[in-house]
């Protein structure tokens, strides 16, 4: 068995849908665990006071937002270099959800910094370039819908994705080059394994951060399954008015 | 049992009111595209077939 079998949508489309009801569930029982422990259970943080359970939304839709562009990234070389359309569609699947992860986490930062720093907005190195990486969503959308040709537009949607992966990774290290600015470094370093939160605080996040993961999981193929459903239907359009 | 949010109140609320509202639009509208599209595309087969 290889991955790339599942570059046949019938074949995509049928393990789509076995796996799915699993997903959903799995992702229903994280975020609502995370949210509702990290809501309701966990102390106000000594310097922060309440909007410390902001960090229950704030880390994980960050977390995805960078994420999605990667899963993106991924997909557009796949479909540059071996031409699937299953996997240009699961990245144009997974932008409006990479977008709305996005919003998410520039709304809860800005609504966290203002007590916090005292200011709604800053031209901080992080948070600029997760700026940059939601303009860099709205063209990649825009894109999509605004090219007639499925194949042209996902090989111009994929160049995009390429040169948006620059600020899809200064979101995520932007702190460390620039060393500087209102933003903290990370505060769960996967790589080091090291942390500076709490363990009170640090797992309903880690909940959280995988119920975050897995509704992104469990979006992106409902929707890469509604993209291949449009697309054989734009292709049966286009044969029958062929033929009549 | 609501906690006591404090001082911050309204900007916790706030963060949780607007995401799960974008959350809960992303997932509605999700459903309500995919179900169009499977209703198209049956229509459209149909069509082929009769």
């Amino acid at each position: 068995m290889s991955l790339w079998e599942y570059a046949n949508p019938v074949k995509f489309l049928g393990l789509s849908a076995r796996v799915q009801p699993y997903l959903w569930a799995a992702a229903a029982i994280c975020v609502v665990v995370g949210l509702v422990w990290g809501f309701f259970a966990t102390p106000d943080d000594f310097r922060q006071g309440s909007t410390v359970k902001i960090i229950y939304l704030h880390v994980p839709a960050a977390l995805m937002a960078i994420n999605a562009w990667f899963m993106m990234l991924v997909a557009s070389l796949i479909w540059l270099i071996r031409r699937h359309h299953v996997s240009a569609l699961a990245a144009k699947a997974a932008a409006p959800v990479g977008i709305t992860m996005t919003v998410i986490a520039l709304v809860t930062g800005a609504i966290w910094g203002q007590p916090m720093w005292g200011t709604w907005w800053a031209w901080d190195p992080r948070l600029t370039s997760f700026l940059i990486l939601f303009l860099f969503y709205l063209g990649y959308i825009a894109l999509w819908e605004a090219v007639d040709d499925p194949d042209t537009a996902a090989d111009l949607t994929s160049v995009l994705c390429l040169v948006g992966s620059v600020f899809a990774v200064l979101s995520r290290y932007a702190v460390k080059f620039w060393n500087q600015g209102l933003h903290q470094g990370t505060s769960v370093p996967v790589a080091t394994g090291g942390r500076t939160v709490s363990d009170v605080f640090f797992y309903p996040l880690v909940i959280s951060m995988v119920g975050f993961g897995l509704l992104f999981l469990a979006l992106v193929l409902y929707r890469t399954g509604t993209e291949i459903r449009l697309r054989r239907a734009r292709a049966l359009l286009a044969r029958s008015k062929k033929e009549a | 049992m609501m906690p006591d949010l404090g001082k911050y109140a309204a900007e916790v609320l706030a963060a949780y009111g607007l995401s799960l509202v974008l959350m809960a639009g992303l997932i509605l509208l999700s459903l309500r595209k995919g179900r169009r599209a499977r209703a198209e595309l049956a229509r459209i087969e149909a069509q082929k077939d009769a």
